[in-house]
């Protein structure tokens, strides 16, 4: 290609106006081994271009993270249905009155009628109680009459500074 | 949508994904954790993939962003992976021979271009885009993205010049 063409198509290029067609022109001219001497620096710089064109991304395309997101999904699945299998088990677990044979039955009665009697004798308990309360009522009639006392000995106090006067 | 189907969408633009990441990123590793995540989000995405009118556009937003708010945190961080820190002074044979390999030398003048020249150069001289697919995917107009793009080639060309004419003149 002729030099004056390259120039020109240099000059657009520096300003950013060549089109796409007008810069591989350049750059298939510029992979030749010979360029016009001022003309080595675009040498080097399309050279790079083109050499950094052909790096690729080696490494594998990673679609991993989903596949442990499911992973999680099917933990949290299994997770659920051994609860539901444990609180299964337990509802079956518990038997209602019908269940229970004449032994088990007496040995409730019994039970029933050993609780009836103990709260019977707590409440006459609580009976006895009331006399305590009695007894607390006086007391704190006793604490008021001793506010007379406190207002008498007050008296006295001032009678014996008279006195010391 | 099956595996099988969805790399067939996604292998032809996994490496243009790959390579704006690392032009960003900088670092090979961070380029493809990032490539990783991108290509995660489309594929839990995937039932939406349908109705995206070009996928390949909206993926290359979505690394642009995904790289951009990397930087963002790692800037709030303090920290700074970018290889500002591998400057030995002494190794002056290597110098040497950097200085002959100029494609070396190119990339590390597209790293110290600003964020945005740095993409439009990369989706344009490298991915070979075209303007109306590049102002799509960073939405811009086109004219801001052909002066961005200019600004560019020229800041590079012109540190190139430098680097090459060092100790000359």
């Amino acid at each position: 290609m002729v030099l004056d063409k390259i120039e020109q198509l240099l000059k657009k290029y520096d300003n950013g106006e060549t089109s796409l067609q007008e810069e591989q022109q350049l750059k298939h001219y510029f992979t030749q081994e010979t360029v016009a001497p001022h003309l080595e620096v675009y040498k080097s710089m399309f050279q790079y271009f083109l050499q950094t064109q052909q790096e690729q991304f080696t490494k594998d395309v990673p679609l991993k993270p989903r596949k442990t997101f499911t992973l999680y999904k099917w933990i949290s699945v299994a997770a659920v249905a051994v609860i539901m299998l444990g609180v299964y088990t337990q509802v079956g677990n518990s038997r209602s009155f019908s269940d229970l044979s004449d032994e088990e039955l007496y040995a409730y009665n019994q039970t029933k009628k050993v609780f009836n009697l103990v709260s019977s004798k707590l409440n006459q308990g609580s009976e006895n109680m009331n006399a305590l309360n009695l007894v607390s009522s006086n007391f704190t009639k006793g604490a008021e009459s001793i506010v007379y006392i406190s207002e008498f000995s007050k008296t006295t106090n001032k009678f014996l500074k008279t006195n010391n006067k | 949508m099956t595996e099988s189907e969805f790399l067939n969408i996604v292998l032809p633009f996994k490496d243009k994904v790959f390579r704006l990441a690392k032009r960003l990123l900088v670092s090979n590793e961070e380029a493809e954790d990032a490539t990783q995540e991108i290509l995660l989000k489309l594929w839990n995405k995937k039932e939406l993939i349908q109705d995206y009118k070009n996928v390949e556009a909206f993926s290359m937003t979505m690394t642009k962003n995904f790289c951009l708010d990397k930087l963002k945190s790692k800037h709030a961080q303090n920290l700074k992976i970018v290889h500002s820190n591998y400057q030995d002074n002494n190794a002056s044979l290597q110098k040497q021979v950097e200085l002959n390999d100029s494609l070396n030398w190119v990339s590390k003048i597209m790293e110290e271009l600003p964020e945005q020249q740095k993409i439009i150069i990369q989706l344009r001289d490298i991915e070979q885009y075209d303007f109306n697919e590049i102002s799509e995917m960073l939405d811009m107009n086109e004219t801001a993205i052909r002066v961005a793009l200019s600004r560019g080639r020229k800041t590079i060309r012109e540190k190139l010049t430098k680097t090459h004419s060092y100790g000359i003149r």
